[in-house]
């Protein structure tokens, strides 16, 4: 037997089994699981979008004659014969959507990429050749691009979002101005797209006047309240079907205007339509982390003690919907800071609008204080690692809510045992080893301990098996596995005995895939269910963790004289509003957690990495990473140790290789495909060593959960800039770290 | 206080800003996709049988097909995946005759006569899975497993080729497959396992 003890880790403390994936053999087999797999009645039409190529303007018209005589087209439409749709609405105004620009609403032009007609076609060749035989004419306008260009519109947070407070602790200023040693630093982020591998896609069809939507999915039951209001429908004759989603990183999380392209053609034509989304088309229909500018002063004593941080934060954004992140009060929560202001910004121009991506606010924010740390640091000549441990905070020192539980210096002493940093020489270039430079950084990674309303169906069969069904996903976490052996181990029963059903909209409602919440939200409604089922069959926890908890089950089952035993879970995070669940059964978004008024509620981890940089050519090599993290119980020590894995590696890219590139005159991403858009390939990839560290939190949710899909990104772009500097003695304060910023 | 925007030096980006700037913007840009498109209007069918996962399958298909669209939306075998349909990412890779080919990037026409294997057909039946299926099992060699497919049919290569003797080569040749979710350490290990029992060409 080989030995894979590195990918499945044996469990530590408050740990569940490493068992492989539910799936897994699906995944190895070509199964059909991804939602543009599935089967559907009937033969497909193919749909392609066409997308502008202005990024402001007016579409001044259409020349379809050539188009058309492409064999086999079968429609084509444009905003002059779109049929009537919903009015929509973003999530920054209460809706589901990516934009509140509705899908073909007009000739106006308000970002590159806006879709401009569609073309349907009986073949995916012809599709895309009437598609590009369409000519559209344009009266371009001068676009404002990014943040230095003309015309864009900058303002206080404040002004856009009435439920905005800038963070104010004290006198930063004054604290400060007395700091012996301080930082004042600016740092920026670039644009990054999540390109998951699975495209944007979605098949439609109908189905006696009900609507059936393949589309992968982060969040189903949103997905098929904002279409059928788009579809002017009755909720229920939509169906969403998504059973396992190719990747999403928040990117199929909000609707995309392509839906109801679908859905029309499908409507139109009477038959089953599949639109997919090019790669291309991917950067600019489902959003993207925005650019984001940092301007950090950080001050502590003459004996290290953070004396003030001022952090200001400008990120980039939409005209036409100002989607942000914000996010700045959970930084002030991270250390013992003796005072904070902080103040977010948002810049607005004629852009796609922004969206959620894998630690929307933690990735560029962090950074940005966790680089102001490292710098402080070396500053005040203290070890950037007992630089963290001596501002460590059992509070959020903002507003004195404590942490249910914060492990973070477990963390550091884990991964600096397995790192070796005691080893390290604090001399900027002071470690070479021939042609290379080696540095040593770390940096803290932390992500806020989120949950939302869930419900869950349980089954218990008098074979002994079980039925889950939840509307949650699986965008490649494992969701489909922890629910298995959550109500394994609530009920008794082995996991393999347990089916689980998710990714549909007819099954009960789960929360967003999104904000880390799934394990935690759902494992608790699972719970939930599972203890209601088990109180109807006159049984108690006891008798579920008994060894014969299977014979147990099958005698009050039959006891009960029922062909079956179900029960439906739902539960609430503590602090939701006393209608969560009602507004889980609409469709509706409920987030709670994080830095809250009573409790601070936080994953953390310690990220230590190596780089060696060549001293002829500056090449960037990482060759080892190392990772500690602590997030509550862990579930499963297999997916957990991939997501942290994953995590890093992408928190690597992110700070070495990612960015779009845009052109400034015309406001056009320049490398939206996946060859010159950079993601890591297998030979960038070091020994990435995951550590977890046990931590039990018992005041968070019922098995003591916290997410750790964001966690283990955060914090690497720092600790990889920090390696940087202490090799070169240069910092680079602006990612990513490209070989031109090191010469 | 918004006037503290920072302010930085030259960036990729900025100097990008001068490069593209200087060039004209001719309006004949703006219809670019009008443009690119090839003169040819009309569509081509044409018969072919091909051979895959060992059954011949007669098709009528358009001449410009590839093989990926082809597997997927007339063989109704949807293993093989397309992540950018422009030979970028590996998901739609598969096996000609043995070697592994990017099947977006193969007109379906030009492969007739040839044996083509995809992930569909590597396992025995449902039960004996292929030994490298069997190791990105054991080794989590997947998360979303959208990339696995290819990820799957390149490792078999990899190895057939010879170049899975040491992890560096084979961190190389697996580059050409790409994996958002980052399980590459966890590919290497499964292709390490597998290897001895796939053995080389
Ligand atoms: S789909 Fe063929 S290489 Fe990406
Ligand atoms: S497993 Fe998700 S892209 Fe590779």
């Amino acid at each position: 037997m080989a030995d894979n003890s590195k990918a499945a880790p044996a469990p530590k403390e408050n740990m569940g089994q490493p068992i492989a994936r539910y799936e897994a053999r699906q995944k190895v087999m070509g199964g059909k699981i991804y939602s543009s797999d599935l089967p559907v009645p009937g033969k497909k039409a193919y749909a392609w979008m066409v997308t502008s190529t202005i990024a402001k303007g007016r579409v001044t018209g259409i020349d379809e004659t050539a188009a058309k005589a492409v064999p086999g087209v079968l429609m084509i439409m444009t905003h002059k014969n779109r049929p009537a749709l919903g009015d929509i609405a973003s999530f920054l105004k209460g809706g589901m959507f990516v934009t509140d620009n509705n899908t073909l609403s007009g000739p106006t032009i308000e970002h590159e990429g806006q879709p401009v007609a569609m073309v349907v076609a009986e073949t995916f060749e012809g599709a895309r050749e009437a598609a590009h035989k369409l000519k559209v004419g344009y009266a371009a306008e001068s676009p404002s691009a990014t943040f230095e260009s003309p015309g864009v519109t900058t303002r206080p947070m404040g002004e856009i979002n009435p439920r905005y407070k800038p963070v104010k602790f004290k006198d930063a200023a004054a604290a400060l101005a007395g700091s012996a040693h301080r930082v004042d630093a600016e740092y920026s982020t670039p644009i990054q797209h999540h390109n998951s591998m699975e495209l944007y896609s979605t098949t439609a069809y109908w189905d006696d006047g009900k609507l059936v939507l393949h589309e992968p999915s982060q969040f189903v039951w949103g997905l098929r309240k904002g279409a059928a209001a788009q579809m002017k429908m009755d909720e229920d004759n939509v169906r969403v079907k998504s059973p396992f989603v190719g990747g999403a990183f928040g990117g199929k999380g909000a609707i995309t205007v392509r839906t109801a392209l679908a859905a029309l053609a499908a409507r139109q034509l009477k038959r089953p339509v599949e639109l997919v989304a090019t790669r291309a088309q991917g950067f600019t229909i489902s959003g993207n982390r925005q650019e984001t500018q940092h301007k950090i002063s950080l001050g502590c004593d003459a004996q290290g003690k953070l004396t003030g941080y001022d952090h200001s934060m400008w990120e980039f954004t939409s005209r036409v919907t100002p989607y942000n992140n914000g996010g700045l009060d959970n930084c002030a929560a991270m250390y013992d800071f003796g005072a904070v202001s902080g103040q977010n910004y948002i810049v607005q121009g004629d852009r796609n609008v922004p969206n959620f991506m894998r630690s929307p606010a933690e990735v560029p924010n962090i950074y940005a204080l966790e680089s102001a740390m490292n710098e402080l640091a070396a500053a005040a000549n203290i070890d950037p690692v007992a630089f963290r441990k001596m501002n460590d905070t059992r509070v959020n020192v903002t507003n004195g809510a404590p942490y249910t539980s914060r492990s973070v210096n477990a963390c550091w002493d884990a991964a600096a045992a397995s790192f070796g940093w005691d080893k390290r020489n604090p001399e900027p270039g002071s470690m070479r080893d021939g042609d290379w430079l080696i540095g040593w950084g770390c940096a803290m990674a932390t992500y806020p301990t989120q949950m939302a309303p869930s419900a869950a169906k349980i089954v218990l069969r008098k074979n002994g098996t079980a039925l889950i069904e939840v509307a949650a996903h699986d965008v490649g976490t494992g969701c489909y596995t922890i629910a298995a052996q959550a109500a394994g181990e609530r009920l008794g029963i082995d996991p393999s005995r347990i089916t689980v059903q998710m990714g549909d909209s007819r099954l009960p409602p789960g929360p967003i895939s999104g904000g880390s919440i799934s394990t935690a939200s759902v494992t608790s409604a699972i719970c939930d269910g599972c203890d209601r089922l088990l109180t109807s069959l006159g049984l108690t926890a006891d008798d579920a963790k008994a060894s014969d908890s299977a014979d147990r089950l099958a005698a009050a089952l039959a006891r009960s004289g029922r062909p079956v035993a179900e029960a439906t879970g739902a539960w609430a995070p503590i602090g939701a509003p006393d209608d969560a669940i009602d507004r889980l059964y609409d469709g509706g978004l409920v987030f709670v957690g994080g830095a809250g008024e009573k409790r601070t509620m936080f994953a953390f981890g310690a990220e230590m990495v190596e780089v060696r940089i060549n001293a002829r050519t500056r090449e960037i090599r990482v060759p080892r990473m190392v990772g500690a993290f602590a997030a509550g119980r862990i579930m499963n020590p297999r997916t957990a140790h991939s997501q942290y894995m994953g995590g890093m590696i992408w928190g690597m890219a992110s700070a070495l290789l990612e960015a779009t590139e845009i052109d400034h005159k015309r406001a056009r991403y320049t490398n939206d495909n996946i060859a010159e858009y950079h993601l890591a390939v297998n030979a960038d990839i070091p020994d990435v060593d995951v550590i977890m560290v046990p931590e039990v939190d018992d005041e968070i949710n019922i098995l003591g959960v916290k997410g750790i899909g964001e966690l283990s990104n955060v914090g690497t772009a720092a600790a990889i800039t920090d390696a940087v500097w202490h090799a070169t003695g240069k910092r680079v304060r602006d990612l990513p770290v490209t070989i031109d910023k090191i010469i | 206080m918004t006037d503290h925007k920072p302010h930085r030096g030259p960036t990729r980006r900025t100097v990008l800003k001068g490069g593209v700037a200087a060039g004209a913007a001719p309006l004949a840009f703006q219809a670019a996709q009008a443009q690119d498109a090839p003169a040819a209007p009309n569509v081509q069918k044409r018969d072919v049988t091909l051979t895959v996962n060992g059954q011949d399958r007669a098709l009528n298909i358009d001449t410009r097909a590839s093989l990926l669209d082809t597997l997927r939306n007339d063989l109704e075998l949807t293993g093989s995946k397309k992540g950018c349909d422009h030979g970028q990412c590996g998901a739609c890779t598969v096996h000609v005759n043995g070697e592994r080919v990017l099947s977006c990037l193969t007109l379906a026409a030009t492969v007739e006569g040839k044996a083509i294997t995809t992930i569909e057909g590597l396992a025995d039946g449902d039960d004996a899975l292929h030994p490298m299926q069997q190791a990105f099992v054991d080794n989590d060699a997947f998360q979303c497993g959208y990339c696995t497919p290819g990820q799957i049919m390149s490792a078999i290569a990899c190895v057939r080729e010879g170049h899975a003797d040491t992890d560096a080569e084979i961190r190389e040749y697996m580059s050409g497959n790409l994996c958002r979710c980052a399980a590459y350490p966890n590919i290497v290990a499964a292709v390490k396992q597998a290897a001895p029992k796939v053995g080389r060409a």
